[in-house]
């Protein structure tokens, strides 16, 4: 059949060790793509057009480790029917070539163009209306003396202070790319777009036509266009810096794949940029995507899927047997799977305890082997100096030294944990000479294995999925209300976000006098008569 | 038993007459009691109403006048010699069951199980 999922033999035998932990750099970099976490098998699914399944319908079932450079060479494809399989790695890399075109970063590059233009022409105004007499009608100006040398000085320092300002504020590289425009900025660029124009408007009808000799009175215009731009900086910081600071609305992100749940208190702010800081924080806050986990689940899924399996006889259909099942036929697989009496449960409880036990065994094994392997090297003190150099190790050398007698611990506890493909060899050694040189206990150099942390915790490389999409019913720079539910997608899993408004909290106080506190025994006495 | 504020209270009360036994100087009843308005109700195990601040018989020593009287443990009393026992101090309970004057004390007591008695007879008509 078209749509059959065929097992790819890349899993296993492709010449990818297990414990290893290699990015195909190039593809990363040229694909932004996701790196596959290890698991049993693989599902490939095979493409003859048309396609029957959705693309990305299997999303959930993760592949194998990273993509092996030679992977058109070692793979096995055991595919039923055509010659042409894609795997769904494929699909999605094409796709994102297709999306990662050379139209964004155009966009970027023409905002910053216009905000320097915009701003070299706000600057260079009270310049030029400074000049701009002297060059045109320099003999019919009636000289100023005193006053205007002051007004002078304070435009060149109002200026100074502008331009400080505004390098503070709008100079600052962008953390993020969002879907649509900066609302604010817009509306602020405009208001001085608009604002500057006008002061043109009066300058040229007014001063220029005239040919007014008031100097005074052109560099007082100046100073008060000066005035007003610093005004708008200010307004500038309220709108887009201070408004958003007051906590209005609690924000509850949930992760998709495994449920991991934050809360983050944020201000008034647009869709788009909620999300923004709610990814910043992602990367710190939730620990770590891990695929393997979610293995077990999806394979009990399958075993109940597998037991009950519904045939359509009449007519046509093998096309639609996995899309669409006649209502009547569903509810009757639901409703025998709920009646058959499965021990599925029993499995599960004993499957976790036997877990848990392991891995408690080969923590117990790891710790001890660790705490061994740190007393085995130590600082150097002052009076050793005089020992031959071939003693003395830099720690990366001491690293080196010491890895082997718990390399095997090490790896055996991250094998039970799946967390195997987070830490590659390098990274481990790395993180030991990193311990040593900071004189840390074997206990901090375990913590960042026994514990899964955030994905900030590991290399940049696993920092996966910098390419997020947010999926929202209402307009993206529209305002956060109560009850909002916006999604953030990327390959591997999404964020659901949900809003909800702070309460308004209303305050009573109550007084208590100091010489109130009075307490008296609770009497409970028994006499014989 | 139970009392609500601002009602008299009916109960259904036996009387008992205990003989005071002297003891050198002394004059012993044989049990002892706990309660009084100034005491802590909640901690009487006796009392099904836990806020009745009622004098109550904690410990009736065995053999002693009380015992032999038909006094039993548990037993709220209500009156002692005509004086109401059940708004008074845990002092003031003491003080008139051992006056030196009397030989005899007659109480009325009052418990769960003479009610239930007296509702099994009046149904049984």
């Amino acid at each position: 059949m078209d749509t059959e999922s065929t097992y790819s033999g890349y899993s296993y035998y492709s010449g990818r060790s297990r414990g290893s932990h290699r990015h195909g750099e190039r593809s990363r970099d040229r694909h932004k793509s996701r790196i596959k976490e290890s698991s049993r098998s693989e599902k490939s699914v095979t493409i003859n057009a048309p396609p029957a399944e959705p693309l990305l319908g299997d999303q959930s079932v993760r592949g194998e480790e990273v993509q092996d450079d030679n992977w058109g060479e070692t793979t096995t494809a055991v595919t039923g029917t055509s010659e042409h399989s894609l795997s769904q790695e494929d699909i999605v890399r094409i796709s994102k070539d297709l999306d990662d075109s050379v139209g964004l970063d155009c966009k970027r590059y023409l905002n910053v163009a216009l905000s320097v233009i915009l701003g070299l022409v706000v600057f260079l105004t009270p310049l030029a209306f400074l000049i701009l007499p002297h060059l045109l009608w320099p003999d019919r100006l009636r000289a100023c003396g005193t006053a205007c040398e002051g007004l002078y000085i304070s435009v060149a320092f109002k200026l100074l202070i502008l331009l400080l300002a505004v390098w503070a504020l709008f100079f600052r590289p962008p953390r993020a790319g969002l879907p649509r425009i900066f609302v604010f900025r817009a509306l602020l660029a405009t208001l001085v777009l608009l604002f500057v124009l006008s002061y043109w408007l009066f300058y040229g009808v007014r001063i220029l036509d005239s040919q007014d000799e008031d100097y005074q009175g052109i560099v007082q215009y100046a100073v008060s266009l000066v005035d007003a731009l610093l005004f708008i900086h200010y307004l500038a910081i309220v709108l887009l810096e201070l408004r958003q600071l007051q906590p209005f609305f609690s924000l509850c992100v949930t992760r998709s794949t495994d449920g991991a749940t934050q809360h983050y208190n944020l201000g008034q702010l647009s869709i788009q940029r909620a999300a923004v800081v709610i990814l910043e924080n992602y990367y710190k806050d939730f620990p770590v995507h891990n695929p393997a986990m979610l293995t077990a689940s999806k394979s009990r899924a399958a075993k109940h899927l597998a037991g009950l399996k519904v045939y359509n006889v009449d007519g046509p259909g093998g096309n639609n047997a996995a899309a669409g099942i006649a209502q009547s036929q569903s509810r009757a697989m639901i409703a025998a799977a709920a009646r058959r009496r499965d021990s599925s449960h029993n499995d599960l409880y004993y499957e976790e305890a036997e877990h848990e036990r392991r891995v408690r065994k080969r923590k117990a094994r790891l710790v001890v082997a660790v705490e061994e392997a740190f007393t085995h090297i130590r600082r150097m003190q002052e009076e050793e100096k005089k020992k031959a150099p071939g003693d003395v190790m830099d720690p990366r050398e001491a690293a080196q030294a010491i890895f082997p007698s718990m390399a095997r611990a090490l790896q055996k506890y991250l094998r039970t944990t799946r967390q195997q493909h987070l830490h590659s060899m390098e990274s481990i050694q790395q993180h030991l000479a990193f311990c040593i040189t900071n004189n840390m206990t074997p206990k901090a150099f375990l913590e960042s294995y026994l514990t899964t942390g955030p994905t900030l915790q590991y290399g940049k490389d696993r920092w996966l999925a910098r390419q997020w999409t947010l999926i929202s019913e209402a307009s993206v720079t529209s305002g956060l209300k109560d009850g909002t539910i916006f999604l953030l997608k990327c390959i591997d899993f999404s964020l659901v976000v949900t809003t909800k408004k702070i309460p308004y909290i209303k305050l009573d106080e109550e007084f208590i006098d100091p010489k109130s506190h009075k307490f008296v025994l609770r009497l409970q006495s028994e006499t014989s008569v | 038993m139970s009392f609500i504020p601002g009602h008299p209270v009916t109960a259904v009360v036996q009387r008992i007459e205990i003989h005071k036994l002297r003891d050198g100087d002394n004059l012993i009843l044989g049990f002892s009691i706990g309660g009084g308005i100034d005491q802590d109700p909640g901690q009487n195990p006796f009392s099904e109403d836990k806020t009745d601040k009622g004098i109550y018989v904690t410990r009736v020593s065995k053999g002693g006048p009380a015992e032999v009287a038909g006094l039993r443990m548990g037993d709220k009393i209500m009156q002692v010699n005509g004086w109401d026992m059940t708004m008074v101090t845990h002092d003031q309970a003491r003080k008139k069951l051992t006056k030196k004057n009397e030989d005899v004390v007659r109480l009325l007591v009052t418990r769960k199980s003479l009610e239930t008695v007296v509702r099994q007879s009046m149904m049984q008509h």
